[in-house]
């Protein structure tokens, strides 16, 4: 008996040993991220089978029933959390992009490698702080109002709009500016005319991906804007309802009806959030394409 | 990496500036001078808010167990511990989902699922903390009470960390409510990471004649372990300052003990729960004191996070 095997095709022990630990080890990769998909679905699911019962015309255009009377909405919360998330959108639109401008158009680069760590560092207090913060520094001695939620809100979605659009900045082609300083313009002509057209599709991504976690926060209201009338409010110095903190008070709330209005507002709440991020998402990867196409 | 890149198209900076530059570049700075303000302030007010409690009970404070309104004694170990154990445990899980989720991203899946699978999983981050707690204290809960605490007691009782009685809050609810909010945001960091590994490297790994598996383990994750500790860092960040989903679903009592059922609180937790009724002035300023505590966790984990990024990017530099 000769021993003439090739010993390229031999197939050791250890080999297969190999190849048997690398099939369970993507068999579980593959199911880390099937179990994630999954989770998402239960969560989404129990979320719109609960809620949906108490969705109907009344739950968008009633304000909430009065104590022991059935019934109502959260019209009010609503009104609350369009304005209040509104008002932030419009503080931090403005100051994130121009932070974005500061730091790839005038800052120097160790200048804005600090201002990247202090947006990280920004983005990364806790958001319970914050209301904390704005308590302390609006409400004592003023009262909670919707001015100070929003100016919650916005310290949460300042760092979200400033990365992103920096991002985007950072995309735009070199040729382009260029071929805008070589038609004599300034650098902030450049900017406004050239490089901000160009990205706008990023920023607006940037904005709908803050204005969405800025809609669910709930934190920053929770000692800024949580006394509040049962009806709509619209005066911004006074507190608001909103549709975050509905649900926190009524989902600790030993009551049924209550709790059907949580898991309402809940859907109502996380339908908005996630057609956001899913809007978000697509035009984010179009303007990645465009930009692409443009160098 | 991206530092070089932006070097690379900046115009000079040197360039004479007209009154426009000036003002847009007057404007922009601003903005990003109220960033570097607003962090002051924050640090400045809260820890101005807990001075009497500083002032009080010192660094006792975290040792001390007391908790209570009609002594007025407060002290955080038993919310310190909460807030190390669910955001131990949470961490404990999430991180080896994370990477998984990451390597299956990177280097598993099939070109044309990657981009609807990682937009699912970044979905997952963008479900509000209030009704991750809602679904928490409402579905979850009873769901872990009513199945997989008896059957944990039942067969692993003798372990301390099993023993107890079930309950629909506490630490286990907790822990995996934070869990599925770290996922999200811990794999798609790692994803990116694996993604930055040259395929020059996996390629020679492959042809030496790894597995992918011995491909991943042997060059992929060595390649990007630094940027693996800081989103770890960045996860458990999250983990410690997040307080709506945790004080929904944590039952608010705090203890420190080892069994994962039952009531607990944490930091964050509790500073939700009492700031705003807090019937005195020493427990609302031990409550800040309490944000104090959580702000310097948190600059801790996001500065080291951000040295450990750098320090990564000069030796790609470098090399």
């Amino acid at each position: 008996m000769s021993a003439e095997v090739n010993p390229l095709t031999v197939v050791t022990r250890r080999s297969r040993r190999r190849k048997r630990a690398g099939i369970v080890m993507e068999a579980l990769a593959t199911a880390a991220a099937i179990l994630a998909i999954v989770v998402l679905a239960i969560v989404v699911i129990s979320v719109a089978r609960k809620g949906l019962p108490a969705i109907n015309a009344d739950f968008f255009t009633k304000n909430p029933a009065p104590v022991f009377q059935t019934g109502g909405g959260i019209k009010n919360a609503i009104v609350g959390t369009l304005i209040m998330t509104g008002m932030a959108t419009l503080i931090s639109v403005p100051v994130g992009v121009l932070i974005a401008i500061f730091n790839t158009e005038f800052a120097p680069p160790r200048v804005a490698e600090g201002m990247r760590i202090a947006l990280n560092v920004l983005a990364g207090v806790p958001t319970i702080v914050i209301g904390i913060f704005i308590f302390g520094l609006l409400v004592v001695g003023h009262g909670q109002s919707a001015i100070a939620a929003s100016l919650g809100l916005s310290i949460v979605m300042v760092p979200l709009i400033a990365r992103a659009t920096e991002e985007v900045l950072l995309l735009v082609p070199v040729t382009l500016r260029e071929g805008g300083m070589a038609l004599g313009a300034t650098r902030a002509r450049t900017v406004i005319t050239v490089i901000l057209p160009t990205a706008v599709g990023g920023i607006v991504t940037a904005t709908i991906v803050a204005v969405a976690r800025g809609a669910g926060e709930t934190a920053p209201l929770l000692f800024t804007s949580s006394i509040f009338a049962n009806s709509v409010v619209t005066d911004v110095h006074q507190a608001m309802a909103s549709i975050p903190l509905t649900i926190f008070v009524d989902s600790e709330s030993p009551s049924v009806a209550d709790q059907q209005t949580a898991w309402a507002a809940a859907l109502v709440l996380m339908a908005g959030v996630l057609i956001m991020g899913v809007i978000g998402r697509a035009l984010s990867l179009r303007t990645r394409r465009q930009i692409e196409r443009a160098r | 990496m991206s530092t070089s890149a932006e070097t690379d198209f900046a115009l000079p900076r040197r360039a004479r500036l007209h009154i426009g530059d000036l003002a847009l570049r007057g404007i922009a700075g601003a903005a990003a001078l109220t960033v570097m303000i607003v962090l002051i302030l924050i640090a400045y007010k809260v820890t101005q808010e807990a001075w009497d409690a500083i002032s009080t009970f010192g660094l006792g404070f975290l040792t001390s167990s007391e908790w209570n309104a009609v002594t007025n004694q407060y002290g955080a170990r038993d919310l310190i511990w909460g807030t190390a154990v669910t955001s131990f445990f949470a961490l404990l899980f999430a991180v080896p989902i994370s990477i998984a989720i990451g390597l299956f991203l990177s280097e598993l899946a099939p070109r044309r699922l990657r981009g609807p699978v990682g937009a699912l999983v970044e979905l997952l981050a963008a479900i509000p903390s209030v009704v991750l707690g809602l679904w928490g204290i409402l579905v979850m809960g009873p769901f872990l009470e009513a199945h997989v605490e008896p059957f944990l007691i039942d067969h692993f009782g003798w372990i301390p960390l099993f023993s107890g009685t079930p309950s629909n809050v506490g630490l286990l609810p907790a822990c995996l409510v934070l869990t599925i909010m770290i996922v999200p945001i811990v794999s798609s960091i790692c994803r990116e990471l694996f993604d930055s590994v040259p395929s020059d490297l996996k390629a020679g790994s492959l042809a030496l004649g790894s597995t992918r598996w011995e491909m991943m383990r042997g060059v992929a994750i060595p390649q990007v372990s630094g940027g693996i500790v800081a989103a770890v860092i960045l996860g458990l960040a999250r983990a410690m300052g997040e307080a709506i989903a945790v004080s929904l679903t944590i039952g608010g009592t705090a203890r420190t003990g080892w069994s994962l059922f039952g009531s607990a609180d944490t930091i964050a937790s509790r500073i939700a729960n009492q700031y705003q009724g807090a019937a005195t002035h020493l427990q609302q300023s031990s409550i800040a004191y309490l944000a104090t505590i959580l702000l310097v966790l948190s600059l801790g984990a996001n500065l080291s996070a951000a040295l450990i990024v750098r320090r990564i990017r000069r030796r790609m530099g470098a090399g």
